[in-house]
């Protein structure tokens, strides 16, 4: 199994559209492959195909519940708090939980020597699994509207990985913080894509910079090629970077994807440049790597 | 959100009002350790507290000890400040997290858009009112 991440710095650079056309080429060619949509926070992969809901897992985290009758404002669960989620005013006989700053650590439950706090579950999100054509595994990290780090629900959504597969693509948050790290920690190769504009420079660099300090390995698909300027096939070739694939940018393109097709569907050739790609890819990293 | 205020029964300090004199400490968050200091538009991450009493009109700055905190600064200021039995804080902003955690202490928020106001001018200011 080896696992080929999609991610870019800059949103709206065409991760999603990667993803879900190698996917389908993918399957096309019945190679056992599983998509996950980890970005939490608007996962969408699932728009663009026809699948079967076969598991929906709740992701919660636990947070305290104080039983006033046997605390002894002593303190201590306050003291192990790292994230201030605990307020405490001894001389009222105050004390509460801030569920939104809790991250379920469980450090104010170890520190309590009275019994006085329990845990509840506090939901987060769900990972939803799907079966495409029957076979390949959709999943889907979905995180609920209010929460403020979609990093757990990610991580359960990768823990939901059946190995047997040959080929895993994570859809990755964009950007280069804690979701987007979560994200490509897991791959065996993280595959930017950008498109040749001075925001897509900026960001590539930034997930450049990011990857290299992850000892990741990595190349570039430039999307929307023919706008912009060259500073980006400039900048891949001053670092050495592989560039994957270029593919141009088209109105007939954008005007599919936005209807929710995909454009290896309708364009066979499209189709077998990404497999050329994946197999470049296994080919180079696949076996010695797998293990990560 | 801030979720269940938990309260023991018989609280020992309920309020400090008397029958005959109002004793009452006002925090107002400043930018420095004097009374020519600014005041600091942020709550939660101001890097002093001015405890004012408004009965002996002494003033007490406090280094705020959650100002470089990762995260949830306010409700730790709210802490600092409430554990001196403050009734109104004063400062430029107040976040989302702390208005009800203020609002079921029974603190009474004011905020001044007005940063170049010091210390000694709202101190002025409290006693007209």
């Amino acid at each position: 199994m080896i696992k080929i991440a999609i991610a870019s710095g800059k949103g709206g650079t065409g991760k999603t559209f990667v993803s879900t056309n190698i996917f389908y080429a993918l399957t096309r060619e019945n190679i056992s492959s599983v998509l996950a949509d980890c970005d939490a926070e608007a996962p969408n992969v699932l728009s663009f195909f026809r699948t079967v809901r076969k598991e929906t897992h709740e992701v919660v985290q636990h947070v305290p519940v104080i039983d006033v009758s046997k605390c002894t404002f002593c303190g201590k669960c306050h003291e192990y708090c790292n994230y201030n989620a605990i307020f405490i005013l001894p001389p009222s006989g105050i004390i509460s939980v801030i569920e939104d700053l809790c991250h379920g650590c469980g450090a104010c439950s170890v520190a309590c020597e009275y019994d006085a706090i329990t845990e509840k579950p506090f939901p987060l999100g769900n990972v939803n699994i799907s079966l495409y054509n029957n076979s390949h595994p959709v999943i889907e990290a979905r995180m609920n509207t209010g929460i403020m780090s979609p990093v757990r629900v990610i991580k359960e959504a990768l823990r939901h990985i059946r190995h047997e597969a040959e080929i895993v693509i994570l859809d990755s948050p964009p950007g280069t913080s804690c979701p987007f790290i979560q994200t490509v920690s897991q791959a065996d190769y993280v595959i930017l894509v950008t498109e040749p504009t001075p925001f897509g420079l900026s960001d590539l660099r930034q997930s450049v910079e990011t990857l290299r300090t992850m000892d990741s390995k990595f190349g570039v698909i430039i999307n929307k090629a023919g706008m912009g300027n060259n500073d980006v096939r400039e900048y891949l070739k001053k670092e050495g970077i592989d560039l994957l694939l270029e593919i141009p940018y088209s109105r007939e393109t954008a005007g599919l994807y936005s209807a929710g097709r995909l454009l290896a569907e309708a364009d066979e050739s499209f189709g077998k440049q990404l497999l050329n790609v994946t197999e470049y890819i296994t080919g180079k990293y696949g076996n010695s790597n797998s293990q990560r | 959100m801030f979720i269940g205020m938990i309260r023991r029964p018989k609280p020992r300090n309920a309020g400090r009002i008397n029958k005959f004199n109002i004793i009452m400490k006002v925090a107002i968050t400043s930018t420095g350790s004097t009374s020519d200091s600014k005041l600091d538009p942020r709550f939660g991450r101001c890097s002093y507290f001015v405890i004012y009493d408004t009965d002996t009109r002494e003033m007490e700055f406090i280094r705020n000890p959650n100002k470089d905190a990762t995260e949830g600064a306010g409700p730790a200021s709210v802490q600092t400040v409430a554990s001196r039995n403050v009734k109104k804080i004063i400062s430029g902003e107040f976040g989302t997290k702390i208005r009800s955690l203020l609002d079921s202490l029974g603190i009474e928020m004011t905020a001044i858009r007005d940063p170049e106001k010091s210390i000694s001018d709202i101190v002025e200011m409290l006693g007209q009112q």
